[in-house]
């Protein structure tokens, strides 16, 4: 028995603390964080739903999004270091000089 | 012959654009070539084709030229057509030969004016809207002359436009004559909505047929052309621009504001006096208009000391004495009036010219004197003209066509006696400025010296118009017979006044006027002055030099209040609807800005709001 | 089979809810690892074999590794935890947990109302993935490549730190 449901949930809970993470934490890095599990939690739901229609889609699109993480890490995690270079600090809440 | 008719308003008006394009280029002498020029052309083409029209008179007494269709608009559809019959032909001509000889005097009285070229193409212009005028065979041509006029004269009367004085009595010319214009078109909307045409001809006959005599409509559109009518000819009470449109150049004052474009109110009523007919209270209303403006106007002409200025309250009492005319059905006499009125008027004005120019620019006549030893021509001219004006028994013009409308006035259907003796009395008044005027400039001691002759080019236009002046007069059957061919004659009510008993009346009048004048002005100067001086003189001194106050009334009642509103809508309330959207948009704008706050967390939060909310749209719907 | 799910998906509940509320970014590393490898767990026991390995080799090996590197390049030592307490207060992690919960809360509702046919257990092999890879998703593979070395051109440009003209006169004089 395939616990379909039950992975969606798990896929839905492991979301939102990703999220969570994502509006709680003011440190860039933990940001960061957040979003990776985010990106990991949709990845299981899309590993969940191949597994139940007994096809390879699903792991397909995993590995998709595997690609984008990781270059989106790459880059992020860059402009992190720049970050810390310029501003001396990693608070997302001091780097808003785009308002208005 | 006749169909060179389309040639007379064509060549002024050729002349106006070849004057208005290349005018800068050309020299003074080509100038005046051109512009007089084409006048000539005109004028002779015009007795060419009354040569034609008198010997061989086309059936019905009236012959159309149509050249192409104009608008065509379902069933609205005017020409460009020109109609010539008695009247048409005979203030065609009279406008034709007295404009050639203004022309022919403004090529010297203009000579060293820079604006020269630019004088003859308005001039040129001017003559080819009023023939337009003259000839219109609809009434939506004609309008097109009469706004054609009313620009001419605003260009001609504001033309040493950097005085500003001069651009204001231009605007108050044009603004004034509005009034009575719109009045005119809303009459030719509701002609054109009854009746379904606006040929003049075919308006006549359809009127006639349709509408009773004293029907509301016939009454609505004749009183509104008559509007138009009085707004152009300066009649009450829309008389208040003409003296100050005697800013203009001395020629213009001449030729638009005494002998033609003032008359085309005259001109309309006359064109349109089935309509007229129909509407008696209108008539009635046309004479009462033209008695009380011809009285009114000489008593203010009593009081001018500018010599154009009593010229032009003249000018307004003598249309007075036309609309009389028009008013009381005697139709021929109003445009004999007309004829001699343009000759006697014209003349008196080129006459002032010579003495304005002589005395460089002197236009107070208290300032002047003595001009009868220095300018013999200027002052038999003006002796000739002023006579004629006052009417003169049995030798001038003038006392011929007055004393026609004073008898038709006396033997009218309807209150008879009462615009008699109105008329003779503008006789008395008429007399008596008249020579007031004579007596002040010409006799008594020199006040300013002379210090330029005029020439031949102004002399010999004076002089045929002298000639004209005093002739022109005894055709007096022979014009009335020709005119009856194109409008009724007159009805005598029976019972009323014998020409001889009207003629002795009139004649006394200008008697009494001349030695009054001569009395108060060359015999007892002081009397005179003592007279102004007291209170009384001197109240209505004041009230008579301001046109009965008219113009106060006027600023009083429309302009103020207009000039208020302006200044308190300064803000445009309306403007302020637009304004407000503006507005709205920017308080939206900052009230959605305050949302940049440039703080990530921020923007998540408000990203996973948004998802939150359209899964709940998705879980409820 | 459901047991190994319930328990690794629990595991991986628990670490992630622990990486959340570490005030040290290392520790909160180390357990974002642990979530990602239990995740892996749940991917073998779904059947898919060829992710589970490369959920641990790249995911798990590669990005947190890289994570590992930069946090330790910022050097952000004990002062920074300090100052990361004084930024988790109550007033800021009850609004967004709020909202969090009431999207969990949608997600489950939705997800339960809905009846799913049963399956038996069937994964794909990597043959399989191999195959729909490169034959059906081909497309999909050049468009990551692209994706990928758009990372790799940008990653270095921005990590790129000009060297100041002084110490390279000083370093070839030297």
């Amino acid at each position: 028995m395939l616990p379909v449901r039950e992975g969606f949930v798990l896929a839905a809970i492991l979301f939102t603390l990703g999220l969570t993470g994502v509006l709680v934490r003011r440190n860039v890095v933990f940001v960061l964080m957040s979003i990776e599990v985010m990106l990991n939690a949709a990845g299981l739901a899309f590993i969940v739903a191949g597994a139940r229609w007994r096809q390879p889609d699903g792991q397909v699109v995993f590995l998709f999004i595997l690609a984008m993480a990781a270059a989106e890490v790459s880059v992020g995690l860059a402009l992190v270091l720049e970050l810390y270079h310029q501003y001396k600090s990693l608070d997302t809440d001091a780097i808003s000089r785009m308002r208005g | 012959m006749l169909g060179l008719l389309w040639l007379v308003p064509v060549f002024p008006f050729a002349g106006a654009l070849l004057l208005a394009v290349f005018g800068s280029r050309m020299g003074a002498k080509a100038v005046a070539v051109a512009g007089t020029g084409t006048i000539a052309a005109s004028a002779a083409i015009s007795l060419l084709i009354a040569a034609a029209f008198l010997g061989a008179p086309p059936p019905g007494g009236a012959y159309t030229q149509t050249l192409w269709t104009w608008i065509d608009a379902g069933s609205f559809r005017p020409e460009i057509a020109f109609h010539l019959d008695a009247l048409s032909l005979v203030m065609m001509l009279v406008v034709t030969f007295v404009s050639l000889l203004i022309h022919l005097y403004s090529t010297e009285f203009m000579r060293g004016d820079e604006g020269y070229s630019r004088f003859f193409a308005y001039m040129n212009l001017f003559v080819a809207s009023m023939v337009t005028l003259l000839l219109a065979d609809n009434l939506l041509l004609l309008y097109l002359g009469w706004e054609g006029v009313g620009l001419c004269s605003y260009l001609l009367i504001g033309f040493w436009y950097q005085d500003p004085v001069n651009g204001r009595a231009g605007q108050k010319a044009f603004i004034v004559t509005r009034v009575g214009d719109t009045a005119m078109a809303v009459g030719l909307f509701l002609l054109f909505y009854s009746l379904g045409t606006l040929r003049i001809q075919d308006l006549m006959h359809a009127a006639q047929t349709r509408w009773s005599t004293g029907s509301p409509v016939a009454i609505a559109a004749a009183a509104l052309l008559l509007g138009g009518a009085a707004g152009k000819s300066a009649q009450l009470p829309l008389q208040t621009w003409l003296p100050d449109a005697m800013a203009g150049p001395t020629p213009t004052s001449a030729l638009i504001h005494a002998a033609t474009m003032v008359t085309a109110g005259v001109y309309l009523i006359a064109r349109t006096h089935v309509l007229f007919e129909l509407a008696p209270p209108v008539q009635l209303a046309v004479a009462a208009v033209g008695a009380a403006t011809l009285l009114m106007a000489g008593f203010s002409a009593l009081t001018q000391n500018d010599i154009k200025r009593v010229l032009a309250y003249s000018t307004i009492s003598q249309i007075g004495y036309m609309f009389l005319a028009l008013g009381v059905g005697a139709w021929g006499a109003a445009i004999f009036h007309f004829m001699t009125h343009a000759f006697f008027k014209a003349l008196l004005f080129l006459a002032a010219g010579i003495v304005i120019e002589a005395l460089h620019h002197e236009h107070n006549i208290f300032r002047m004197g003595g001009l009868r030893r220095e300018l013999p021509a200027a002052f038999w001219m003006f002796l000739i003209g002023g006579c004629a004006l006052a009417g003169l028994p049995a030798i001038t013009a003038g006392f011929y066509s007055k004393d026609l409308i004073l008898w038709s006035a006396a033997n009218s259907a309807v209150g008879g006696m009462g615009l008699w003796t109105a008329g003779v009395a503008g006789v008395l008044l008429t007399s008596l400025y008249t020579f007031r005027l004579i007596f002040l400039v010409f006799f008594g001691p020199a006040a300013t010296p002379v210090s330029r002759r005029p020439g031949l080019a102004m002399v010999l236009p004076a002089c045929v118009l002298a000639f004209l002046a005093i002739a022109g007069g005894f055709d007096k059957a022979p014009f009335l017979a020709f005119m009856a061919t194109a409008l009724p004659a007159f009805r005598e009510a029976s019972g009323g006044m014998s020409e001889l008993v009207s003629s002795v009346a009139a004649g006394l009048a200008f008697l009494a006027g001349l030695l009054a004048a001569w009395y108060a002005y060359v015999h007892n100067p002081a009397l005179s002055r003592a007279a102004a001086a007291s209170p009384m003189g001197r109240l209505l001194h004041r009230f008579w030099f301001a046109d009965w106050g008219m113009d106060w009334l006027y600023d009083r009642v429309f302009v103020r209040p207009v000039v208020w509103l302006a200044a308190v809508n300064k803000a445009d309330f309306i403007d302020s609807i637009y304004d407000g959207l503006a507005r709205l948009a920017a308080l939206g704008h900052r009230l959605l800005s305050v949302t940049e706050t440039g703080k990530l967390r921020w923007h998540a939060a408000w990203i996973a709001g948004g998802a939150v909310f359209v899964v709940a749209i998705v879980m409820f719907l | 089979m459901t047991t190994v799910f319930y328990i690794a998906g629990a595991v991986a509940i628990a670490a992630t809810i622990m990486m959340l509320t570490r005030l040290n970014a290392v520790h909160a590393l180390l357990y974002l690892i642990v979530s990602l490898l239990a995740a892996a767990v749940i991917f073998y026991d779904l059947g898919a074999p060829f992710v589970a390995a490369l959920e641990v080799i790249i995911y798990a090996g590669a990005i947190m590794v890289l994570f590992v590197f930069v946090v330790m390049l910022l050097n952000l030592g004990e002062q920074a935890s300090r100052a990361e307490r004084g930024l988790l207060t109550p007033s800021i992690w009850i609004g967004p947990s709020v909202l969090a919960a009431v999207l969990l809360a949608e997600l489950i509702w939705i997800l339960m109302r809905g009846s799913v046919p049963p399956a038996e257990a069937a994964g794909a092999g990597p043959a399989e993935v191999g195959m729909a890879l490169f034959g059906r998703y081909l497309i999909g593979v050049e468009l990551a490549s692209m994706l990928l070395l758009a990372g790799l051109v940008g990653a270095y440009h921005l990590g790129w730190r000009r060297v100041p003209k002084a110490k390279v006169i000083h370093a070839s004089r030297s």
